[in-house]
């Protein structure tokens, strides 16, 4: 008896508390940066893809539902000559932006992405990719791997020593 | 020779084992995970890099023990080691922690990448964070040519690549320079690799410095491509390889072991030989003749159905075969036209010289050797043929075989074989004797003991002259020619003196009296006590394996259908234009109404076909071939059926059955034409005895073309549709086209890929032998179907 009056309170005082239904889609709802969302893919901050093509997210997701094609550009740069997401597949585990190691993919706080046809849940490289560096800033991979692919030569890099001059008999 | 086994004790167990072998193999063979980056099974120890360490303790009360090189410490009876004491995993840890404070930040752009034993080693010696916060030194790259890649930022010194290309294959433009922390490995100008082993580099050496130029124009992860077990086309010697494919093109080509056969290793026109079956020129569909406008036309099938049935029904038929087409591809067109009018394609001097070739290789006193065999053998004679350009892979045997006279003396100084350094270093020059007869010069002049360069006619005598002095009758002709008789004493003499020496000889030069005088000189030695081998090499891939079936020469057929009353004409993967004379090729095809061509490339043949059809190439089909050694192994396809390209003998069966010239013939799956086949030709009935054929199930399992870590499924076909299609299946082998089946061991005739747990880089092909560098688990890959094989 006591119990159920106490039910009846403790329901009656619910009347007063903040409403958690939202007004959605008039209202958006906020969504923390690090929300697990729609994926895109970023740019470097000279604006050039980021994704080097080394199928790690590929590698990396569960559901296997990425899968892209490694190319070489003129300066033998390696890119993703497509890039496919099947987000009918996805699970937005994240797994792929945690393997990335170019800061290339990435989960972003957007979660509108229904549709009528299932057919329009896979993503190409052109839906995919955004024109800015998304959540991380300033990073380029090619600025500090070791070789040369039309970003900065041999020996260029910020901890790199010049290249040795095999000709040299000093060392 | 017996060995006395001994016993050691690794981690508190006793173990009995080989003490000819060090410390490390003997490890590895015991299935211990020691990291190592300089020692190759086939390349010896030379204690490079440090990373092999163990503890080694005096006796049982040593406690405290020291760190050695397990690689290069013998095993003696009563050792006592650790692999795990916690003082090497310092050790290690510390070793690569200094192997990698120069390494570039590459792996996700390397190709070695998910692949790489640097990447293992590292893990397994638990080294994660870089603590190194000085400048990285740093390299130039060298163009080395279309095939190689190079990028010595990625060095660690290891030494492999050298030792492999100058020591193991006798290259001389690659080799070391600098010194301290400048070493460079390289050539001393730009330039294409002139080895025709240089594609070895790629899984010899531990890191990304040397990756395969052809795969990176359409690079592809390790474990996203699909693999199945081939056998290498180029040549007659039976490579073993593994072939990946990816989004339906093939992607590269890796060795696949076979200790009997090519060992760890592949010659460059095997490795990178597979391009042309990605090639646009590639047959596609169906063609046939348009008569009004005499071009070939893509056709229906049921305009397919009609032209065939009017080329097929009631005309006189004939069949021309391929060295270069499976068995089965061959004996379906065989069994279709009739024995009587089947031909093998090949020139009635090169047909000929085969038939004797068989004969040789039938008699029951000759053994025809593996490589492997000519590796261990102690004299070797080369008789007119230049095996550096007809299989390349037994030339890279005889280099080795020329290097047993020094690993005997210095087994005689107590230094092991796989002390490579100090055997090298004792032996200096001294080899092992080779003696080399060929009209030109040869890229293995530099081990001949004496060479011979001479018209074949001459060659043939000097081997004459060699039997009649090793049986000891007068020699026939050479009485006026002193030099010729000298050579032939000394040759006859070191012949004689070995206990197991190798005539190599084939038919590069068309001279049956070449292999005669072969012929003649390893039955003498025979006579004579000896155990001689001979090796006979056959121009193609499955040249023996052809010769072996009835049939006739494409001369004869020429005569036939001049005789006129050849209505329709089959040709199997065979560009006769290639084979004989031009003239006499155009004029059968005018004489023959049908022409009907099944191929894989358009050439001058298939061009005058009138039905065309598209025939898969090694990647595309199943087929089992002969090597010149006699060995019969089967190649599986990578690429699932896929529109109308099929395998030649599927073609055959298909117009058999649409056209129903014969209700006996029928081939539904592979195992019915081997079956049909073996039946027809009981010789090759070990074929299908011992290769397993597609009801073969391992633990109850089909055997996994896809690793575990194939990625992309449910992407990789989605912008067609976003329904998964069910993966092929295969009802020709017991391999299966998914990542589900077995993925342990399997017999080594279905191994598609090499993995094991930590182990993602082609080292772990170790796990899949008995010991490093032994034999595969279960048996090396395939049959031998001359069976006199001591
Ligand atoms: S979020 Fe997870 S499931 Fe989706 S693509 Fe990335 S790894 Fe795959
Ligand atoms: S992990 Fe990053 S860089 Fe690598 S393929 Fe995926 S998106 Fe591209
Ligand atoms: S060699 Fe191995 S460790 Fe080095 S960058 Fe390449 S994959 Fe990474
Ligand atoms: S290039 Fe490769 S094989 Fe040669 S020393 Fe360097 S790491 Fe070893
Ligand atoms: S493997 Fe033993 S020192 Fe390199």
């Amino acid at each position: 008896m006591i119990s159920i009056l106490r039910s009846i309170w403790f329901t009656f005082l619910h009347a007063f508390h903040k409403r958690e239904t939202q007004g959605y889609p008039e209202k958006k709802p906020y969504l923390p940066p690090r929300y697990r969302g729609r994926i895109i893919l970023s740019r470097d901050p000279d604006g050039k893809e980021r994704c080097v093509a080394c199928n790690l997210c590929a590698a990396a997701c569960p559901v296997d539902c990425i899968a892209l094609q490694a190319a070489n550009d003129y300066n033998e740069r390696r890119y993703p000559l497509f890039f496919r997401i099947n987000f009918s597949r996805c699970i937005f585990c994240g797994f792929c932006e945690e393997a990335c190691p170019t800061y290339a993919i990435q989960l972003i706080p957007d979660f509108e992405m229904g549709e009528y046809d299932r057919q329009n849940m896979v993503y190409e490289k052109e839906n995919l990719l955004i024109s800015g560096e998304g959540k991380y800033h300033g990073y380029n991979f090619y600025k500090v791997a070791g070789v040369d692919m039309g970003v900065k030569g041999i020996g260029k890099g910020e901890n790199e020593e010049p290249p040795v001059d095999l000709k040299d008999l000093i060392h | 020779m017996e060995v006395i086994m001994v016993k050691i004790q690794i981690d508190g167990t006793f173990y009995e084992v080989n003490p000819d072998k060090n410390l490390l193999h003997t490890c590895l063979a015991l299935g211990f995970d020691i990291p190592y980056f300089c020692f190759h099974p086939a390349l010896g120890s030379v204690g490079a890099c440090r990373m092999c360490a163990v503890k080694k303790f005096a006796n049982a009360d040593d406690k405290k023990g020291r760190i050695v090189m397990s690689c290069m410490e013998p095993v003696t009876d009563g050792l006592i080691i650790s692999t795990s004491d916690p003082d090497i995993k310092v050790f290690r840890a510390a070793v690569i922690e200094s192997l990698m404070t120069n390494h570039p930040h590459d792996c996700p752009i390397c190709d070695e990448g998910g692949e790489c034993h640097l990447q293992d080693m590292t893990v397994m010696s638990g080294h994660n964070y870089r603590r190194f916060v000085f400048k990285k030194r740093t390299y130039s790259n060298q163009y080395l040519g279309p095939f190689i890649h190079h990028e010595m930022n990625r060095c660690i010194q290891c030494y492999r690549c050298v030792r492999f290309y100058r020591d193991y294959a006798g290259g001389r433009d690659l080799a070391v320079s600098g010194s301290a922390n400048h070493v460079y490995f390289g050539r001393q100008t730009e330039g294409a690799l002139e080895s025709e082993f240089s594609g070895n580099l790629i899984e010899v050496c531990p890191t990304g410095v040397f990756t395969d130029k052809t795969l990176k124009e359409h690079y592809t992860r390790k474990w996203d491509m699909t693999y199945a077990p081939s056998i290498c086309i180029q040549c007659s010697a039976g490579c073993n390889i593994t072939v990946g494919e990816r989004y339906g093109s093939v992607r590269r080509i890796l060795s696949r072991y076979n200790g009997a056969v090519n060992g760890y290793f592949l010659c460059d026109r095997g490795r990178f030989g597979y391009l042309s079956t990605n090639s646009p020129e590639r047959i596609k569909g169906i063609m046939v003749r348009d008569p009004q406008e005499n071009i070939q036309k893509e056709i229906s099938r049921d305009g397919y159905l009609s032209v065939i049935n009017s080329a097929i029904i009631g005309k006189k038929i004939a069949g021309i075969g391929s060295p270069v087409a499976s068995l089965e591809a061959n004996f379906a067109l065989e069994a279709m036209v009739g024995r009587e009018n089947f031909y093998h394609g090949i020139d009635g001097e090169k047909f000929d010289l085969e038939r004797t070739a068989i004969q040789i290789l039938k008699n029951s006193s000759v053994h025809s050797p593996s490589l492997k065999e000519i590796e261990r053998s102690d004299a070797v004679l080369i008789l007119g043929e230049d095996p550096a350009i007809s299989a390349p892979m037994i030339a890279l045997a005889v280099r080795q075989a020329s290097r047993n006279r020094s690993i005997r003396m210095a087994a005689k100084s107590g230094i092991p074989s796989w002390n490579d350094a100090a055997v090298r270093e004792l032996a200096q020059k001294i080899k092992s004797p080779v003696f080399i007869a060929t009209p030109l010069t040869t890229s293995l002049d530099d081990l001949a003991e004496l060479r011979y360069n001479s018209p074949t006619s001459d060659i043939a005598r000097l081997g004459s002259v060699i039997s009649s002095i090793i049986d000891k009758i007068e020699p026939l002709s050479a009485g006026s020619d002193k030099s010729l008789n000298d050579i032939a004493q000394r040759i006859a003499g070191v012949l004689m003196d070995a206990e197991n020496p190798v005539i190599i000889t084939g038919l590069q030069h068309n001279d049956k009296k070449v292999l005669q005088a072969a012929a003649n000189i390893t039955a003498a030695l025979h006579h004579n006590g000896k155990k001689p081998s001979i090796s006979i090499i056959f121009p193609e891939c499955n040249s023996l394996g052809l010769a072996l079936m009835e049939g006739g020469s494409l001369d004869n057929l020429f005569e036939v259908i001049l005789q006129g009353d050849v209505e329709t004409l089959i040709i199997l993967e065979n560009d006769l234009y290639k084979r004989a004379d031009k003239k006499k090729v155009d004029s059968i095809f005018k004489k023959c109404k049908n022409v009907i061509v099944l191929d894989s490339l358009l050439n001058e043949t298939s061009k005058q076909a009138d039905i065309l059809l598209p025939s898969g190439t090694f990647a595309e089909s199943t087929g089992t071939i002969v090597s010149s050694e006699g060995r019969g192994q089967r190649y599986y396809r990578v690429l699932p059926v896929n529109g109308h390209i099929k395998d030649s003998w599927k073609h055959i069966s298909e117009m058999i059955e649409i056209t129903g010239i014969s209700k006996d013939l029928h081939w539904e799956h592979f195992d019915d034409i081997v079956a049909s086949f073996t039946d027809s030709y009981p010789f090759f009935s070990k074929i299908r005895e011992i290769i397993p054929g597609s009801e073969f199930r391992f633990f109850n399992e089909k055997i996994a073309r896809q690793t575990i870590r194939f990625s992309g499924r449910t992407a990789m076909n989605a912008n067609d549709s976003v329904s998964e299609p069910k993966p092929p299946g295969d009802d020709d082998s017991p391999l299966s086209f998914s990542m589900e089946g077995y993925k342990g061991v399997p017999p080594s005739d279905l191994v598609s890929y090499y993995w094991s747990p930590g182990w993602n880089s082609v080292q772990a092909t170790n796990k899949y032998m008995d010991e490093p560098y032994g034999s595969a688990k279960g048996g090396n890959p395939g049959v031998l179907l001359f069976d006199h094989k001591t």
